[in-house]
C-alpha cells in the first residue's frame, strides 16, 4: 500500500485543504491522474497521484485541512499481491464537508451505487443513450471523467466520445454539462452581450417569458463594481465553489509572498540590452515554412535562452531555504502569466532548457491557456526553479521584478524595439530587447548575475543552436 | 381654402390630400385626375370635391366603372407624356386593375430596355373600420409592396397626405398611394414643410427606448395611442411610421431596433404573408443580435372583415392589443 499524501504545492505552503475527491475507493488510477482537488492559500489545484493502482481507502474527508505530507489516501499499486481483483464498495459514504452529515437517503443512494461504473440505479435518471452513441467502451474513461460526469449530472452513456476509441474526454463532459446547465432560452441580444461582457450564461437566471435570459439579466450578472471577484472566476471553474473566492485569496497570497520577498531577499539588479537581429531573422525564416498555428513568437526564443543560461549558471537556478542554497533539479522555468481578472501565477514549464523551440512554444501556449482557465497541475505550481517575466507585450521596455521565494532569481524581458545600434563601427537600426536580472544577493554576487545575462545574450546570437 | 401657405393651420387629411392635388394640377398642366365619381360627385370619399369646378372636365375626368379600362388609360396617358393621377375607390376593387398595374405599369420600363417609363400615380383607399363589409375593407397594400417596378406609399399623417403627392408625381415610375379610409377625417395642424418628403425614408413619429412599434397608415394613430398608454406603465415606446412600403427603409428599422431591442409590428392586413411578415423577417435577418425578445405582430384576424360593428372592431388591431404585445415583449 502506498500513501497518497498532501503535496507541497509551493515552498511556502505548509498545509492544504482537501477540497474534494475526484476518485472513490476501488477506482483504478494511473500515475498522473488527477485524484483530488486541494485548495491552498493561493489557488485551487488538481493534484495528481504518483502511483498506478487502485484506490484503497480515502483517509481524509473533503473540507479537512491537513499539513503537507499527511496521508490522504492509500493506493494499492498495480500488480501487487493483495491488490483487489474486484471492485470494492466504498469504505464509507463520501461526506461533503466535515460536520455536514449526508442525509440517510443520500447515503443509501451513494452506497447502492457501484463504485466504478456509471450509475445504473434509480439514484439518477440517466438520459437514454441514443442508439449507436458510445456503446462498448464504457468504464474506460478513468476516474476523473466519471467523477466530473457524475458531479455535473451528465450520463456518460449519452455523451458522444471524441477521444481515442470513442472515449469520452473531459471536454466532452464539460460540453455536455454546459449544455445541461445553460438556461433553456437566451435571447440573441443576451447571448451576444454575454460574449461581450464575459458572462458565463450557465449561472444566469432568466426573468423573461418562459424563463428566457434577457439582456438585463446578463448585465445584472456582469462583473460590476459590486461583485467583481465572484464573476471573474465563475467561467473558469464553476464546479468548485472555492474557485469563486480565488481572486481575493490570490491577491492576499501575492501580497504576502511579495512582501516577504522584499523584506527577506536582498535583491540586486542587472540589465543588458541584447541585439535580436540574428534571433528575429532566424525566427522569421523559420516561421515562413510553418503553418500559422505552429509559428514561433519572440517569447519562445527568449524563454529558451533564459532556460539554457540557467543551466549554464546553476547558482541562479534553485532555492534559498534554511540559510542555504540548494540547486534545482532540472531547469523548470516559471512563466509569469497575468490573469484576466487580475492577479498572477507563475507555473513551471518543465525542463525548458531541453525543449525544442516548437515544443516550448506549444508548451507555453498550453500553460498560459490553462493558467487562465484555472486548470494548472500541482507540479506546475510548485516546481519552478527560476522565473521569467515577459512584459514586452504590455509595451514596457524593461522590468525589474521581485523574486518569487524561495527562488533566487527572476529574469525580465521587455518589448522588442527597433533602436539605432552600433555594430562594427557602423550605425544601423536593430531589433533589441532589454534583459534584466533580479537576483538574491544571499545566494550569488553580481559577477554570477553578469555571467547569466551574458549567456542569455550569447544564446540569442545563435538562435539555430538554442 | 387657402393655397399652400407656409404657416401652420388647421386642416384635415382629406383636405390636405385635395390641397396636394390642387397644387399639382396648378403647377403642371400635364397633371389630370381620373377615376370613378371624382368629378361631379366630388370623389367617393369627397377628396376631389370642388376640383371639377376649378379645373374643368378635361382634367377632372369621371371614368366608367371599369378599373382595368381607366387604369389602362392612365398608363397610356403616362406613356404619352402626361402625369395622370388615377383614383381607385378601394384596394379591393383595384384587383380588377391588377393586370394593368402588375403586367403593364410595373414592367414596361424593364421590358422596353428603359425606353418606356410610366410616370403614373394611382391613389386608392384601403382598410376597414367604417362598416363597409368584406368587399371594401381589406388591406392589400402588402400585395402591391411585393411588386418590383412600383413604389408604394402609405401617408398616415396630414403632413404626408399634403406633401407626398408632389414627389410621387416627380417619380418617373408608377407610384401607388394608399389612403386609409379612417384617416380622412383626421383633423390637425398642418406644419409648414421644411424640406421635401424623402420617399425612401420611414419616419420616427415618437422617440422611445424600450420597444419599437413599427407600423404604417391607418394603424399609426393606434400605435401612438398605445405608446401613450405604455408611457403610463413606464415603458418608453418608439413609433416608426414606415410610410413607404416599397422600398422599405431598412436603415430606420435597424436603427430603431438597435435602440430598443424589441419590436412590435402593427399591420391591419392579415398576418400570413403580410407586410408585417416581411418587416419581421428583415429584423431577423439584419438585427437578430439586437433582439432581446421575440418580434411581436399585431394584425387583423384572418377572416373576411365583418360588417357588424363590434365584430369588425374585434377583428382589427386595437390599441389594447398593441399595448398587450408590447408588454409581452418587455415584461
Amino acid at each position: 500500500m502506498a500513501e497518497f499524501t498532501m503535496p507541497s504545492l509551493g515552498a511556502d505552503m505548509d498545509e492544504g485543504t482537501l477540497q474534494e475527491w475526484l476518485v472513490r475507493a476501488g477506482d483504478r488510477v494511473r500515475k498522473g491522474d488527477a485524484v483530488a482537488v486541494v485548495e491552498t492559500a493561493k489557488s485551487t489545484i488538481e493534484v495528481e497521484c504518483f502511483e498506478t493502482g487502485t484506490v484503497g481507502k480515502l483517509l481524509v474527508d473533503p473540507g479537512t485541512t491537513v499539513p503537507v505530507g499527511a496521508a490522504l489516501a492509500l493506493i494499492e499499486p498495480a500488480g501487487e499481491p493483495g491488490a483487489p481483483k474486484e471492485r470494492e464498495k466504498p469504505d464509507k459514504p463520501k461526506k461533503r464537508r466535515r460536520g455536514d452529515e449526508a442525509r440517510p437517503e443520500e447515503r443509501e443512494a451513494q452506497e447502492r451505487r457501484p463504485a466504478a461504473q456509471p450509475a445504473p440505479g434509480p439514484a439518477k435518471e440517466p438520459v437514454p443513450a441514443p442508439a449507436g452513441v458510445n456503446d462498448g467502451v464504457r468504464g474506460d474513461e478513468g476516474p476523473l471523467i466519471r467523477h466530473l460526469a457524475e458531479q455535473a449530472g451528465v450520463d456518460l452513456d449519452a455523451v458522444h466520445g471524441s477521444g481515442p476509441g470513442k472515449r469520452v474526454t473531459r471536454a466532452d463532459v464539460e460540453r455536455a454539462a454546459a449544455a445541461r446547465r445553460l438556461p433553456a432560452r437566451i435571447t440573441p441580444l443576451a447571448r451576444r452581450l454575454a460574449g461581450e461582457l464575459g458572462v458565463d450564461l450557465s449561472g444566469v437566471t432568466g426573468t423573461g417569458r418562459d424563463g428566457a435570459v434577457r439582456a438585463a439579466d446578463v448585465r445584472q450578472a456582469a462583473p460590476g463594481p459590486t461583485a467583481p471577484a465572484e464573476q471573474e472566476s465563475s467561467g473558469a471553474a464553476a464546479a468548485s465553489p472555492s474557485a469563486e473566492r480565488r481572486p481575493a485569496g490570490m491577491r492576499e497570497a501575492i501580497a504576502g509572498l511579495m512582501a516577504r520577498a522584499n523584506r527577506e531577499i536582498p535583491h540586486y539588479y542587472l540589465s543588458t540590452t541584447v541585439d535580436l537581429t540574428a534571433a528575429m531573422d532566424w525566427m522569421h525564416e523559420y516561421n515562413r515554412h510553418c503553418p500559422p498555428g505552429a509559428r514561433l513568437l519572440p517569447a519562445a526564443l527568449l524563454l529558451k535562452a533564459a532556460a539554457r543560461a540557467a543551466r549554464e549558471v546553476p547558482a541562479l537556478n534553485g532555492f534559498w531555504t534554511d540559510d542555504g542554497f540548494s540547486a534545482g533539479r532540472g531547469v523548470h522555468l516559471g512563466v509569469a502569466v497575468s490573469l484576466r481578472g487580475g492577479g498572477l501565477v507563475a507555473p513551471a514549464l518543465h525542463d525548458a532548457d531541453t525543449l525544442e523551440l516548437p515544443q516550448l512554444m506549444a508548451g507555453l501556449k498550453d500553460l498560459v491557456h490553462r493558467a487562465r482557465t484555472g486548470r494548472l497541475r500541482g507540479s506546475e505550481v510548485s516546481d519552478a526553479t527560476i522565473t521569467v517575466t515577459n512584459l514586452g507585450d504590455q509595451g514596457v521596455e524593461s522590468v525589474l521584478g521581485v523574486i518569487y521565494p524561495p527562488q533566487v532569481a527572476l529574469v525580465g524581458f521587455g518589448r522588442v524595439v527597433e533602436r539605432p545600434w552600433a555594430v562594427d563601427g557602423l550605425l544601423g537600426v536593430r531589433p533589441v530587447v532589454t534583459a534584466t536580472l533580479s537576483a538574491d544577493h544571499r545566494a550569488t554576487d553580481g559577477a554570477v548575475g553578469a555571467r547569466y545575462l551574458t549567456a542569455v545574450d550569447r544564446f540569442l546570437q545563435s538562435p539555430e543552436e538554442i | 381654402m387657402g393655397t399652400g401657405r407656409a404657416d401652420e393651420r388647421k386642416t384635415t387629411y382629406r383636405e390636405a390630400m385635395r390641397e396636394a392635388m390642387r397644387e399639382a394640377l396648378r403647377a403642371d398642366d400635364r397633371v389630370f385626375l381620373m377615376g370613378e365619381d371624382v368629378g361631379r360627385y366630388g370623389g367617393c370619399f369627397g377628396v376631389s370635391l370642388g376640383l371639377l369646378e376649378e379645373f374643368g372636365p378635361e382634367r377632372i375626368r369621371d371614368a366608367p366603372l371599369s378599373e382595368s379600362a381607366f387604369v389602362g388609360a392612365g398608363i397610356g396617358a403616362a406613356l404619352s407624356g402626361l402625369r395622370p393621377i388615377v383614383e381607385i375607390m378601394t384596394v379591393n376593387s383595384s384587383l380588377l386593375a391588377l393586370d394593368q398595374i402588375l403586367n403593364n405599369a410595373a414592367t414596361l420600363l424593364h421590358m422596353s430596355g428603359g425606353q418606356l417609363p410610366v410616370p403614373l400615380v394611382i391613389r386608392m383607399t384601403t382598410g376597414a373600420g367604417r362598416q363597409l363589409a368584406a368587399q371594401h375593407s381589406h388591406s392589400l397594400e402588402g400585395w402591391y409592396a411585393h411588386i418590383p417596378g412600383i413604389r408604394v406609399l402609405a401617408p398616415a399623417t396630414i403632413g404626408d397626405a399634403r406633401h407626398m403627392l408632389a414627389p410621387a408625381l416627380a417619380d418617373p415610375d408608377p407610384v401607388l398611394i394608399f389612403e386609409h379610409g379612417s384617416l380622412y377625417n383626421t383633423a390637425g395642424e398642418l406644419a409648414p414643410l421644411s424640406s421635401p418628403v424623402d420617399l425612401d425614408r420611414a419616419a420616427v413619429r415618437r422617440r422611445g427606448t424600450d420597444i419599437s412599434l413599427i407600423t404604417y397608415g391607418g394603424s399609426l394613430p393606434k400605435a401612438l395611442a398605445a405608446a401613450d398608454e405604455l408611457a403610463a406603465d413606464d415603458i418608453s415606446a418608439e413609433v416608426v411610421d414606415l410610410r413607404t412600403l416599397r422600398p422599405l427603409d431598412d436603415e430606420t428599422i435597424d436603427a430603431s431596433v438597435a435602440r430598443t431591442h424589441r419590436a412590435v409590428i402593427v399591420d391591419e392586413a392579415w398576418r400570413s404573408g403580410s407586410l408585417a411578415a416581411e418587416v419581421s423577417a428583415r429584423i431577423a435577418e439584419r438585427s437578430l443580435y439586437e433582439l432581446d425578445a421575440p418580434v411581436e405582430r399585431v394584425c387583423s384576424a384572418e377572416v373576411p372583415i365583418p360588417y357588424a360593428r363590434l365584430l369588425e372592431q374585434a377583428a382589427l388591431p386595437r390599441t389594447a392589443d398593441i399595448v398587450a404585445a408590447a408588454h409581452r415583449a418587455v415584461d
